[in-house]
């Protein structure tokens, strides 16, 4: 199952010209900076967007070619804005049984109460949209969206019109919907964090077209692409909870290059857990330390070093076939001599827990 | 107080009004919808046409519908072909004339009501399988609702004002034509003056009553922006 996409869009000083597969599967962040096209991108998805020599196809389903059009109301996905975009004559509740009172009851799949109950807006139900806070309102929109059971979720920055608290609060129910549904998410994005949490997939936008796309991990991690030179460049592990320790109140996280030692999370034995490490966090040494107070130590090879500025390098490395970076000064690089194939201990000081 | 042929003119008056208000609102409304919708790069041709009736003095109006609908004109003699009776100096005249004659003050109002709502809307209700047809009776007319009622009222009492094309198309026919406006002129030329007191004072009084409802509801009706 796969999502084909092949648009051509003239806009005044704007070209987007895009051909993609990509899986249709979890969930694809479309990434790239402000008015790069990935708005238009998703709109042209959704049909709101005309262009008349486009192709989409989502798994099975045809919905464009030189001669189809699938109309959007006639195209099974739900579509988050960047703003809730309630409807302001209707409360809560009747903006939810919209959506569904239009679906076909043999095609419903995502009851109204798994909605509600997905996103926490139960005690929200008899309010008037305008009474609810931003957060509020995007949780509203999200569960309108899902309630019409898509095939497929598209979602254009709904966070970026919220203020830092609000992102938190919704950002958990994203990522409940990534870990408890089905259904393939196409979410826009220009936040690196959010594609990190959330994102298995990313597809590069840059001025209208599509640079590089692949797997998270991996796409992360290429030193050809921008998002490993970033100040925040990181890696993502997926562990799995392997055990805990009482005695220290810790608790032991197991990915193909080795075991990850953190303070203790309740998470049942064999939880699928997403763990980032940030490049400058990483210290590389070529003998295993065993007098340090650092956990997370993990052999690694060299892959490739690239300079970063005068002073700088980033390292990018394999553990176990999964990608690692480490910021160095040029320095290190040279008196541990890094080069492709060269075996290293890699050494994370803090590791974050994404979800 | 009002004589016999006075409350005449009244219901003629009321009815016109009524009458041309609902018709003007069937045709007005895809009209409007259209003029808010479009991008088409001479819509500003149509745009002039129906605002033209704003400034066109009423008697200029009237006299080009006085030659289209009598026996000689092309609605006339449409008229007398399908075995019919020339338009001129008749209540359905008298309609028709109003109906060009308030056609701005029922369109502009939703026009400007539907441009207001933006696309937004209308795109949310797409995606959730709401038809064009479907999205525009359950999204677009509840958020233009004050629109309609400006709309309505406006048209409503533009009619009910109407002086110089009834004047032209439809003569003084008691009982047939003439409405309230034109029964005060007659009232002020024979010097009665206290009928055209009771008549003018009656109109004022039905006018403010309405645009003050309007704008009260309309105060209620606003949502709050998103």
């Amino acid at each position: 199952m796969s999502i084909q996409a092949r648009f051509t869009i003239h806009r005044q000083e704007f070209v987007l010209d895009v051909d993609m597969e990509i899986p249709a599967r979890g969930v694809t962040a479309l990434f790239g900076p402000s008015g790069c096209g990935k708005t238009t991108l998703l709109r042209a998805i959704a049909g709101m967007e005309h262009c008349s020599n486009g192709f989409l196809q989502v798994g099975d389903m045809l919905w464009q070619d030189g001669t189809h059009f699938v109309p959007p109301h006639q195209r099974p996905m739900g579509y988050v804005f960047q703003e809730a975009s309630l409807f302001p004559h209707l409360n809560v509740r009747r903006n939810l049984e919209y959506g569904i009172k239009r679906v076909p009851e043999s095609e419903r799949q995502v009851s109204m109460d798994q909605a509600i109950d997905l996103l926490g807006i139960a005690p929200l139900l008899n309010r008037k949209t305008h009474q609810l806070s931003g957060g509020e309102r995007q949780r509203v929109a999200i569960a309108r969206a899902l309630a019409v059971s898509p095939k497929i979720l598209l979602m254009d920055e709904p966070l970026s019109a919220l203020d830092l608290a609000r992102k938190q609060e919704i950002m958990p129910y994203l990522e409940s919907l990534h870990d408890e549904l089905e259904i393939p998410l196409l979410y826009v994005s220009h936040v690196p964090d959010e594609v990190a949490r959330l994102a298995d997939h990313l597809v590069l936008l840059e001025e209208g077209r599509i640079t590089a796309s692949g797997p998270i991990g991996e796409m992360l991690t290429r030193l050809d692409l921008p998002l490993a030179h970033d100040s925040d460049a990181a890696a993502l592990f997926q562990a799995k909870v392997a055990g805990h320790d009482d005695q220290f109140d810790l608790t032991y996280l197991d990915f193909p290059g080795g075991r990850f030692t953190v303070t203790r999370k309740d998470f049942p034995l064999g939880h699928s857990v997403r763990l980032r490490v940030t490049a400058r966090d990483v210290s590389l040494t070529l003998e295993r330390q065993t007098n340090t107070s650092i956990q997370n130590i993990f052999a690694a090879t060299v892959e490739e070093v690239i300079p970063e500025g005068k002073a700088q390098v980033t390292v990018r490395m394999l553990c176990g076939g999964v990608p690692m970076l480490a910021l160095l000064t040029r320095k290190s690089a040279t008196t541990l001599g890094l080069k492709p194939g060269k075996q290293v201990y890699a050494q994370a000081k803090s590791v974050a827990l994404l979800s | 107080m009002l004589a016999n042929s006075d409350i005449t003119a009244l219901i003629i008056t009321l009815k016109l009004a009524l009458l041309t208000t609902i018709i003007l609102l069937v045709v007005g409304t895809p009209l409007a919808w259209w003029m808010a919708r479009s991008r088409w790069r001479y819509k500003f041709l149509l745009e002039a046409v129906v605002a033209l009736p704003l400034v066109l003095p009423p008697t200029v109006l009237g006299f080009y519908l006085l030659v289209a609908l009598g026996p000689n004109g092309p609605l006339g003699s449409l008229m007398l072909a399908l075995g019919g009776q020339p338009l001129a100096f008749t209540f359905a005249g008298l309609v028709m004339g109003s109906i060009f004659y308030s056609l701005p003050f029922v369109v502009q109002p939703l026009q400007q009501a539907f441009t207001s709502i933006g696309h937004r809307p209308m795109e949310v209700a797409a995606t959730l399988r709401a038809s064009p047809m479907d999205r525009f009776f359950t999204v677009a007319v509840p958020l233009a609702r004050s629109g309609f009622l400006t709309a309505a009222v406006l048209g409503f009492a533009h009619t009910v004002g109407e002086f110089g094309v009834v004047l032209m198309i439809g003569g003084n026919i008691p009982g047939e034509t003439q409405v309230l406006s034109i029964a005060i002129y007659d009232h002020v030329e024979a010097l009665e003056y206290s009928q055209a007191h009771w008549l003018s004072g009656g109109l004022l009084l039905l006018c403010f009553t309405m645009l003050m409802g309007v704008y009260a509801i309309n105060r209620r009706f606003s949502v709050t922006p998103a």
